[in-house]
């Protein structure tokens, strides 16, 4: 008859390896903390006091080539002296620079709207940050999957 | 490297308040200054920085383009017709050059 050979797991085994799971998912956790740098830029451009809402940002959900995603954002807005979207940021945390682009609206636009195209480096959030005329923000965030980034390099 | 080229589309024609889209598109390389050459040297950074929008002398529009948006930079936006007028665009390169073009619309 064959002889088996058992493989002996002495308590302190198994605790040894608790111990190296623990500290791994630690490690990893501290790894995903990374500052978020177009987050950070909201703040600074908002000075800390934006709130979140649903403003119409239109992203693909997955993005086959990184080189050109179609961006586009359509804010309800009267449009009128008294009550009008001045400026429309566009940012995204996971390319080189979070600024993408910054839109000036006038009232003479009648709508708040644009399109435009974007690269993106990899899979990250796009976030759209409005400053109405009375000095609030609202933003919105939006996952878009790349498959090939567009970055370059 | 080819020429840089402004093209849009204005409708000729728009009533009274009839809210209308505009497209533009330029040909411009839009270098992010990470891309490199076929042999390997970095391209230097050369994007258009702005576009402007003027209707009948009157800044409508404003965009500050960063090295995130796509080469070839396609903008589309909308404007409020009132009266009848010429559109001009201007994009601003890096190097301090300015593309311009201008559209013409009635409203009736």
């Amino acid at each position: 008859m064959k002889r088996q050979k058992m493989i002996m797991i002495s308590r302190r085994d198994v605790m040894y390896l608790f111990g190296g799971v623990a500290s791994t998912a630690l490690f990893s956790n501290y790894a995903l903390a990374n500052p978020n740098l177009a987050l950070k830029r909201i703040k600074e451009i908002s000075k800390n006091n934006v709130e979140e809402s649903d403003l119409f940002l239109d992203v693909p959900e997955i993005a086959e080539n990184g080189n050109q995603v179609k961006v586009s954002f359509d804010i309800d807005s009267p449009m009128t002296n008294e009550d009008f979207v001045k400026t429309v940021y566009l940012l995204a945390d996971g390319n080189p620079a979070p600024n993408v682009a910054k839109f000036s609206f006038s009232t003479d636009m009648g709508a708040c709207s644009a399109t435009t195209r974007m690269r993106l480096s990899k899979t990250q959030n796009v976030y759209l940050l409005a400053e109405y005329n009375n000095g609030k923000f609202a933003m919105t965030k939006s996952k878009v999957k790349v498959t090939i980034g567009g970055c370059g390099g | 490297m080819s020429k840089i080229k402004p093209r849009g589309k204005v409708p000729k024609k728009a009533s009274v308040d009839e809210i209308i889209e505009i497209k533009t598109l330029i040909r411009h390389p839009m270098h992010s200054g990470r891309m490199k050459d076929k042999n390997g040297k970095n391209i230097p950074k050369r994007i258009i920085n702005k576009f402007l929008v003027k209707f009948n002398g009157k800044q409508v529009f404003v965009m500050d383009l960063e090295p995130s948006i796509s080469t070839n930079p396609y903008i589309a936006f909308p404007y409020k017709a009132k009266e009848t007028g010429t559109f001009d665009f201007e994009w601003t390169d890096d190097n301090g050059e300015k593309y311009t073009m201008s559209r013409k619309m009635t409203v009736s």
